[in-house]
């Protein structure tokens, strides 16, 4: 943004006069910019082709800062600043010929070691990343920080957006939002989603909750929900039924040892699914304090690549915000995801007589190619009987 | 009978017994055994490399009949093979360092004839020609740190290591100090092909000496009552806080360098052959078999003897394992531990 | 010779101290008391109390005695000890060091000064070929419990002859440990502990900090472990390893950065050989980003070997090249104040690194 005036301290683009992708000549005008003292055009530096706008019209930007790149021709890249960086950043390398290739960007700077293994283990395309390095590289903590979904501001606007209906409202993707979106379209696109659902009488379970909840208060200093004992439960139905502890392949079915629970968790504007590691192994209050220690790192945006990491099968307390039957999206690399929903007192039939009773439904998303019908149903009915047997006799 | 009545007369035995005298002559034959059998074992191919050292014995004998064992510290040198049997150093130390064995007094990891023997007083070396002097004389100084007497350092070298910077160094530190010191210069005329003129202007190493300040001495280092005598008066000086001296032996080199070298392309044979007529050894048995000290048969069983402690010790050495390469990380620093990074 | 009062007195040497952490690796109990001294004091209090300490432990060097050393460390040694103990040797630093070995081959404790670094070539050999090698080669019969202290590092107007830092040269070789503290308190711990070592160690004083570094030394016998680096101020966004007067620049190029938000985590190396990999490693796979840097050539110093380390073992942990900026390729730093500053590292150009880094 050039400075237009003596005291002018920002500039506003009130039009590009070229399109990315055209040539321009030396002293040619490309842009006109105005000031609240002075509209001008602005003839181009060089000679070239305009690469990319980066301020979009009617936007307003500090002198100095940068509007538009311009590929002079006959020179390679960007005007570079005079103390150029290591060349790494500078390098254009060739689009993956792979489409899920994680390590390479389409047209853009290196990848770091450390970004090319961030980006494989949370399934991130570093082309979907916007990168705060030199030259915009893709820098590892641009990685971590789309992958726990921290508040980013968002990637100064490249293109200018689409012109909307007035009164509608363009809330820009965020990397968290974009990184959503792309996780959702292809668990949904790969994994063959099935559905089933049992009601489950949890009574005897919210009378234990009821009686441990003071004291657990007391001596942890949180809220006991019912969200320990499902998870506990669900850990134990799957040592019993481990094809819902598992991952599709195409070489094979990836049964897990471990059961590593993942727990749907809202924050703000984003969803991230951190897990509790080996729940198969823990208590009902060791898995309480895991999982509300996540859930508290969650809300903080202090997750790190550890706490999202490694999950088999994954849990969500739909029931919290009221629902009683939902259809959740798997997880990509996942089996089966679980809801509880709302706990609602009923009329129910108990021997032959009607019995008010506190009833959960339980619903269960499957990956068709991993899970048969028979098997989710069997493992639905042994999680319901297992949680029907929990009551105040039980040790957390 | 007349005869060796006049002969035993007119030996001057310097002080020496007859016990004395024919444990030297031991000490000589057994130096020229051990060193033939390494040549031996050599061209035999079973052993890569050995270090002759003909012509020292004499001098070597009666240089080690002047070390008090328990109390000094000889610092010799790659040829010194004489020597070292002379204080203590076993002719199975001699063959298992020839065979790089694990028994070996460095377990395999040394040349030949270089030994390290801290419980009889004699100081590991390397290969650099020189090094040792100073080192010698930082133990000279050690020895008399605290005050006491009586211990003296014996610092061996041929006469090419007194062209190195090093031993002059070394002699220099040792005169301003007075430390109890002396060193010996085996002066045998050829350093691998470089005869004495070439290696300094001087026909005497003893000469070297006055330049720093302490006393010069020449001995015939053919003949080992008279080496022995020369450096008796040299240790006593030394154990008496005399301060040091430079003793030069004069002796020839009979053999080549070592086994990897060939003297017939830089010695004359003529020679060669003159100075192998003048061999220390059957020179000494006719001294001591003319004054009537021993006689034919006890020459012949001393020879027997030695001979049979050379093929003992070779048999034994040779059945030796090799040293494991497990051990090849020991003794890096004091500990266990030799790797650079610390994890 | 370079007389100690051409040494330049910066004022601001308050403003580039770092106290080391009295971390968990330190061993030995400190006394209460504790002193500022200069790192040049903590030389002299650290043989001081050596000399005192174990009468086998002796000072051979040109000038160590009646003069006191050329920038004065020990002086009064001579008259407290005796010229048994405190010897000034004559002008050979090949001896120096060889009747040194002797010396400690035969159960003695000597220190060895050389002058200047500068002057070590001659003593090449005893400190490579018979030092280092005397355990080795003697399979444990033998071995070599000496200290070669030196000055080294310039920046003081030294010219060709008193500038240079010989750390590459040495730390290649096994059976030798360097150690290069920058900090009064390491000075004394790391002497301490390679007065005791039992094996030989080189210890290098970078001269330029001897006045100009000042900081608490606790009184009394305490050591440091060879071998432990230190984390001399905490950040997450890049590491710089460091030692010798850069690592005082290298603070306070961080200090300056740390107040734009900025966050570097310096690592003063301490130990050349053996080095700490953890301490290395740990950091890297924090911040991602590593800059060394030393005042030698570049070319096979150290920073050579802890690239190649790094890159054997953290390569997917890092987000940038690792960086090297050091001493350039030349035989040594020229007379003249513009050649001097060339090859030495200012903290600006540290900043600059350090910044760029980090914005990588």
């Amino acid at each position: 943004m050039p400075q237009l005036g003596e005291t002018v301290t920002e500039g506003t683009v009130a039009r590009w006069l070229k399109q990315p992708g055209e040539s321009v000549e030396k002293y040619e005008a490309f842009v006109e910019i105005s000031t609240d003292k002075v509209s001008a055009d602005v003839p181009s530096p060089v000679a070239g082709t305009i690469r990319e706008l980066i301020v979009a019209e009617g936007a307003t930007v500090p002198t100095g800062a940068p509007i538009a790149v311009i590929d002079e021709a006959g020179a390679v890249a960007a005007a570079a600043p005079a103390d150029q960086p290591p060349a790494p950043a500078s390098v254009v390398s060739p689009p993956a010929s792979n489409g899920r290739n994680n390590g390479a960007t389409a047209g853009g700077a290196r990848v770091s070691p450390a970004v090319r293994r961030l980006a494989r283990e949370h399934a991130i395309d570093v082309a979907t990343v916007s990168g705060t390095g030199t030259h915009g590289r893709v820098t590892a903590a641009d990685i971590v920080a789309a992958a726990t979904s921290a508040p980013v501001a968002p990637a100064a606007v490249r293109v200018a957006p689409p012109s909307a209906p007035p009164g509608d409202e363009l809330i820009p993707l965020t990397p968290a939002r974009r990184l959503i979106a792309r996780r959702m379209v292809e668990s949904k696109q790969t994994a063959p989603h099935a559905w089933t659902m049992v009601e489950v009488d949890v009574t005897n379970l919210w009378a234990w909750r009821m009686a441990e909840k003071d004291a657990f208060e007391r001596e942890h200093g949180m809220n006991l929900t019912l969200l320990p004992f499902f998870m506990f439960a669900v850990a134990e139905s799957l040592r019993a039924f481990p094809l819902m502890n598992a991952s599709f392949h195409e070489n094979g079915i990836a049964v897990h040892k471990n059961v590593n629970l993942g727990i749907a968790t809202a924050t703000e504007g984003s969803l991230v699914v951190p897990v509790v590691r080996n729940a198969e192994e823990r208590s009902i209050r060791g898995i309480a304090l895991a999982a509300a220690a996540l859930i508290e790192r969650a809300r903080r945006g202090k997750l790190d690549v550890d706490d999202l990491s490694g999950g088999t099968f994954t849990v969500n307390n739909n029931g919290a915000a009221g629902s009683i039957l939902s259809a959740p999206i798997l997880v990509p690399g996942q089996a089966g995801i679980a809801t509880m929903e709302a706990v609602v007192k009923r009329p129910v039939v108990r021997n032959d007589a009607i019995a008010i009773r506190s009833m959960m439904n339980v619903c269960l998303s499957l990956d068709h190619r991993v899970v048969d019908g028979a098997l989710a149903s069997g493992f639905l009915a042994d999680l319901k009987k297992r949680l029907e047997a929990m009551g105040p006799s039980g040790a957390l | 009978m007349a005869k060796t009545v006049t002969a035993r007369a007119a030996l001057d035995r310097g002080g020496l017994s007859d016990e004395q005298l024919v444990a030297m002559l031991w000490n000589m034959l057994l130096q020229r055994q051990l060193d033939n059998r390494g040549f031996q074992l050599n061209r035999q191919g079973k052993i890569p490399f050995a270090l002759g050292s003909e012509g020292h014995e004499a001098l070597q004998a009666g240089a080690a009949l002047s070390f008090v064992r328990g109390s000094d510290i000889l610092v010799p040198y790659y040829r010194d093979l004489g020597l070292v049997l002379g204080v203590g150093i076993t002719p199975l130390d001699l063959l298992t360092n020839m065979f790089a064995r694990e028994a070996d007094l460095s377990g395999g990891r040394q040349f030949p004839n270089h030994y390290t023997a801290r419980d009889r007083g004699v100081l590991s070396i390397s290969s650099i020609v020189g090094a040792h002097c100073t080192h010698a004389a930082g133990v000279a100084y050690a020895l008399t740190y605290h005050g006491e007497g009586g211990r003296v350092v014996l610092c061996s070298t041929g006469e090419g290591a007194t062209s190195q910077g090093e031993w002059h160094e070394s002699i220099n530190f040792a005169a301003i100090h007075k430390l109890p010191i002396v060193f010996l210069v085996e002066n045998n005329g050829w350093a691998i092909s470089t005869p004495q003129s070439e290696q300094m202007a001087v026909v005497d190493v003893a000469d070297k000496a006055s330049g720093y300040g302490l006393p010069g001495m020449i001995c015939d280092g053919t003949d080992p009552i008279a080496t022995y005598r020369t450096m008796k008066v040299a240790m006593d000086r030394a154990r008496s806080g005399g301060g040091p001296t430079l003793v030069e032996a004069k002796c020839y080199r009979l053999l080549a360098h070592s086994t990897d070298d060939d003297d017939r392309t830089y010695r004359d044979r003529d020679e060669l052959a003159k100075q192998r007529a003048d061999d220390p050894v059957p020179k000494f048995e006719r001294v001591l078999l003319e004054a009537g000290i021993i006689d034919d048969a006890g020459l012949a069983a001393m020879k027997a003897d030695v001979l049979k402690q050379a093929n003992d010790a070779t048999d034994a050495a040779e059945g030796l394992p090799y040293p494991s390469v497990d051990d090849m990380t020991t003794h890096v620093y004091a500990g266990a531990a030799y790797e650079p990074w610390l994890e | 010779m370079v007389p100690e009062r051409a040494l330049e007195n910066r004022a601001q040497a308050n403003g580039l101290i770092a106290s080391s952490d009295g971390g968990p690796h330190e061993v030995g109990g400190a006394q209460p008391g504790a002193e500022r001294l200069s790192n040049l004091e903590a030389v002299r209090m650290a043989l001081h109390e050596a000399m005192v300490a174990d009468e086998r432990v002796l000072i051979v060097g040109e000038d160590v005695g009646k003069r006191g050393n050329v920038f004065l460390i020990t002086t009064g040694f001579l008259e407290e000890f005796g010229p048994k103990r405190v010897v000034d040797m004559p002008l050979a630093e090949a001896s120096i060091v060889g009747i040194a070995v002797g010396m400690a081959m035969q159960g003695l404790r000597p220190i060895a000064e050389i002058q200047f670094a500068d002057f070590i070539y001659p003593a090449f050999n005893q400190i490579v070929g018979e030092a280092a090698k005397t355990r080795y080669r003697s399979n444990g019969d033998y071995s070599c419990p000496m200290v070669i202290r030196t000055p080294y590092g310039g920046g003081v107007h030294g010219a060709l002859s008193h500038s240079v830092s010989i750390e590459a040269l040495f730390y290649h070789v096994p059976g030798l440990k360097i150690v290069a503290p920058s900090t009064p308190r390491d000075i004394k711990g790391l002497l301490t502990a390679a007065i005791e070592d039992p094996d030989p160690v080189l210890f290098l004083e970078h001269k330029k900090t001897y006045r100009l570094i000042k900081g608490e030394v606790p009184e009394g016998h305490f050591t440091i472990p060879i071998g432990k680096a230190d984390v001399k101020k905490s950040g997450t966004q890049a590491t710089v390893v460091s030692y010798g007067y850069n690592l005082h620049q290298a603070l306070e190029a961080a200090a300056q950065l740390e107040t734009e938000g900025i966050s570097v985590e310096v690592i003063d190396l301490r130990s050349i050989r053996p080095m700490d990999k953890t301490a290395i490693l740990t950091s890297v796979r924090k911040t991602r980003k590593l800059l060394i840097v030393h005042e030698d050539n570049k070319f096979g110093g150290i920073g050579a070997e802890i690239s190649a380390m790094v890159a054997e073992e953290a390569l997917f942990d890092l987000d940038a090249p690792i960086h090297r900026l050091c001493g350039p390729d030349v035989p040594a730093m020229g007379y003249a104040r513009p050649l001097e500053d060339a090859f030495m590292i200012s903290t600006e150009r540290m900043r600059a690194e350090m910044q760029k880094l980090v914005q990588f």
